[in-house]
């Protein structure tokens, strides 16, 4: 469907004098993206090195700004015009003690708690408006970041997810409903905060953060908070935001303790200072390995809250070279001093690293999934389970999780934990054919390496565990 | 190089005194023939940036469209917008420059003190990086200024500033 399309007299030296072009798409978006297209040299002064549309470019279907409508994705039809509408502005220099934002008095009653805080007042609230966060990951910690610093004012809201949501998110990710089974996180999260302060702008970047993409999204924020779930991903943060110069609010959760700080290389250390190398691969189990208390994501997420409202206000004592240590179970708050690493390799005195790296090299994640040839012997898969023990092979099942795991659902195996193995081996026959499970394969994994290297030549890992089993075999089995 | 009428140039001045110690802004129509810009008339847009008005301005999109209607109404160009920096050189500012258009010229006035200083035109280079400067040349008022240079000859320059 073609639509016209008003270009301003800045651009028609782009497209040939002319001051409409008729353009095909069915959304403002696509309509848009064939411009950029059939005017190539137009495309840098109607987009932003990102790829989103230059901050001063309005765009207006008819009279309506899209910024009211659905956005990129409003529906154009026939007798449309889209307007191409650039903000004049500019003015003279000068640091400023205040930004260029105003509070109109729905938002002056809105915050009018923080208002009437001298520590915050009109300049601070002012500060919140014109500040730009970014949430890497909208899980647990993303959770509460997401609508307390939406509530708060945060004026741009960034965040970075790629997952859809599942059910066993519900235990903890609060900005997630039930409803939301299923989308994406993402589309989820913008609607819960749009929900809670509507004056809020969120920008989605629905993209598993990168060495690529790392310093392209995060340059345009001016404080990250690290709501990320494992190792690859903390330490290109952290090394993006060294390179940045910008200020990362480090979270992270495992059970029953969490940890909170605030690394800033250009005043304190980073988070390589504090730990200059990630664990080996398996040690320290994941939130769905290990298993997480539903609530003290909201307890460290809202501390990360915390630390980046004072970071854009500028009051207080921030947590810039001290690590805090939550143990929910003795509750206790723990306080550590922490120094920058004078040899640290990164925000150091002669750093080595002067660009992003491979992270999940660095974090010793092999580059793809274990290849098939070399495991095929290694590992069983459900169906193929299913089929042997349908034909009456004679497999001895080994269950590697823990007794409180085991009473949650069972395949009728003999129970060795993990922990226990090295201890317990003689209650297993060296010359069997054993197929050892635990709940997504990853401990079990371990397991069966440990029992090759102890001389059990027929081991073999049950690759999905139990839950690939519920999901495929026997889904009366509940999964968790 | 741009020529600027006389009257404009002193309704550009007068305008930036009149609002000082805030900043002024305004549109600025006329031809561009060949690449020789002559901005024959200049009018006054509010400014309607809410705060920080000493140092900033901003057209509304609504006034910026009008400014293309009365452009094409009147079978002129729209080439640019002034602004003024009260007690600040006539200079372009980064945020000048990130908000800034192609193919625009703008024209700067420093009022100092509320008195109008010195005034200079710039346009952004291709590649967005910054402001080249443009000289300006005085033009005598044109006689019939929705028509200039009818006659192919092109005013003569009085002052170069």
């Amino acid at each position: 469907m073609a639509v016209t399309v008003f270009i301003p007299s800045p651009l028609r030296s782009y497209t040939g004098k002319q001051a409409s072009v008729m353009l095909e798409g069915e959304t403002v978006e696509e309509v848009l993206g064939n411009l950029a297209s059939r005017f190539a040299q137009l495309r840098p002064h109607l987009y932003a090195e990102n790829g989103g549309l230059r901050s001063y470019v309005n765009i207006y279907l008819n009279d309506k700004d899209i910024r009211y409508l659905k956005q990129g994705k409003t529906p154009v039809g026939a007798s449309d015009t889209l307007s191409i509408v650039p903000a004049i502005a500019g003015g003279a220099p000068g640091i400023e003690a205040v930004p260029d934002v105003a509070l109109r008095n729905e938002e002056i009653l809105r915050y009018s708690r923080h208002l009437i805080m001298p520590e915050v007042g009109m300049k601070g609230q002012m500060r919140l408006k014109a500040s730009r966060v970014l949430i890497v990951g909208a899980g647990g910690l993303g959770s509460p970041l997401g609508l307390y610093l939406a509530a708060a004012g945060v004026g741009t809201i960034g965040i970075v997810d790629f997952d859809v949501v599942e059910v066993t998110n519900l235990q903890r990710q609060i900005v997630h409903t039930t409803a939301d089974i299923g989308r994406s996180k993402l589309a989820s999260a913008e609607e819960s905060i749009r929900g809670v302060n509507p004056h809020v702008v969120v920008e989605p970047h629905e993209v598993r953060l990168t060495s690529e993409n790392a310093l392209r999204i995060l340059e345009r924020y001016d404080v990250i908070v690290d709501g990320t779930d494992n190792f690859a991903t903390r330490y290109l943060v952290n090394d993006a935001c060294v390179l940045l110069g910008k200020p990362n609010v480090y979270g992270s959760i495992f059970r029953f303790d969490g940890q909170v700080s605030v690394f800033d290389a250009r005043s304190g250390p980073c988070y390589r200072c504090l730990y200059p190398a990630p664990p080996p691969p398996g040690l320290v189990p994941s939130c769905a390995e290990g298993g997480v208390l539903g609530v003290l994501p909201g307890i460290i997420g809202s501390l990360q809250a915390l630390e980046t409202i004072k970071l854009i206000i500028g009051q207080g004592d921030t947590l810039v070279g001290r690590l805090v240590l939550f143990d929910a179970l003795r509750f206790s708050f723990r306080e550590l001093t922490l120094r920058k690493d004078p040899a640290c390799p990164i925000c150091g005195e002669s750093p080595t690293i002067h660009a992003l790296i491979d992270y999940d090299e660095f974090c010793g994640i092999p580059a793809s999934p274990a290849g098939q040839g070399g495991t095929a012997q290694r590992d069983i898969t459900v169906e193929q389970l299913k089929a042997q023990r349908d034909r009456g092979e004679n497999l001895f099942l080994l269950d590697v999780r823990e007794p409180h795991e085991y009473d949650i659902v069972h395949l009728d195996a003999h129970l060795i934990p993990l922990g226990d193995l090295p201890a317990r081996m003689s209650e297993l026959d060296t010359t069997q054919d054993i197929v050892v499970y635990c709940r997504t394969g990853v401990r079990s994994a371990q397991a069966a390496e440990f029992l090759r290297k102890s001389g059990f030549a027929r081991v073999r890992n049950l690759t999905g565990g139990i839950d690939a089993w519920a999901q495929r075999i026997d889904p009366s089995l509940p999964r968790y | 190089m741009i020529r600027i009428g006389e009257d404009a140039l002193q309704q550009i001045r007068d305008h930036g005194v009149r609002t000082y110690p805030e900043e002024c802004c305004g549109v600025m129509l006329g031809r561009e023939v060949d690449g020789n810009r002559t901005i024959d008339a200049v009018y006054p847009v509010d400014n309607v940036q809410e705060v920080n008005r000493k140092r900033r301005f901003l057209v509304s999109p609504a006034q910026y469209l009008e400014a293309e209607r009365t452009a094409a109404e009147r079978g002129m160009d729209l080439l640019g917008f002034y602004h003024s920096h009260p007690d600040h050189p006539a200079a372009p500012s980064q945020y000048d420059t990130e908000h800034a258009l192609p193919w625009f010229t703008y024209v700067i006035v420093s009022v100092r003190e509320g008195k109008a200083d010195d005034l200079t035109a710039w346009a952004l280079r291709e590649n967005r990086d910054r402001f080249e400067q443009a000289s300006v040349v005085v033009s005598a008022p044109a006689a019939h200024a929705t028509q200039p240079h009818a006659t192919g000859i092109p005013a003569k320059p009085r002052k170069e500033l």
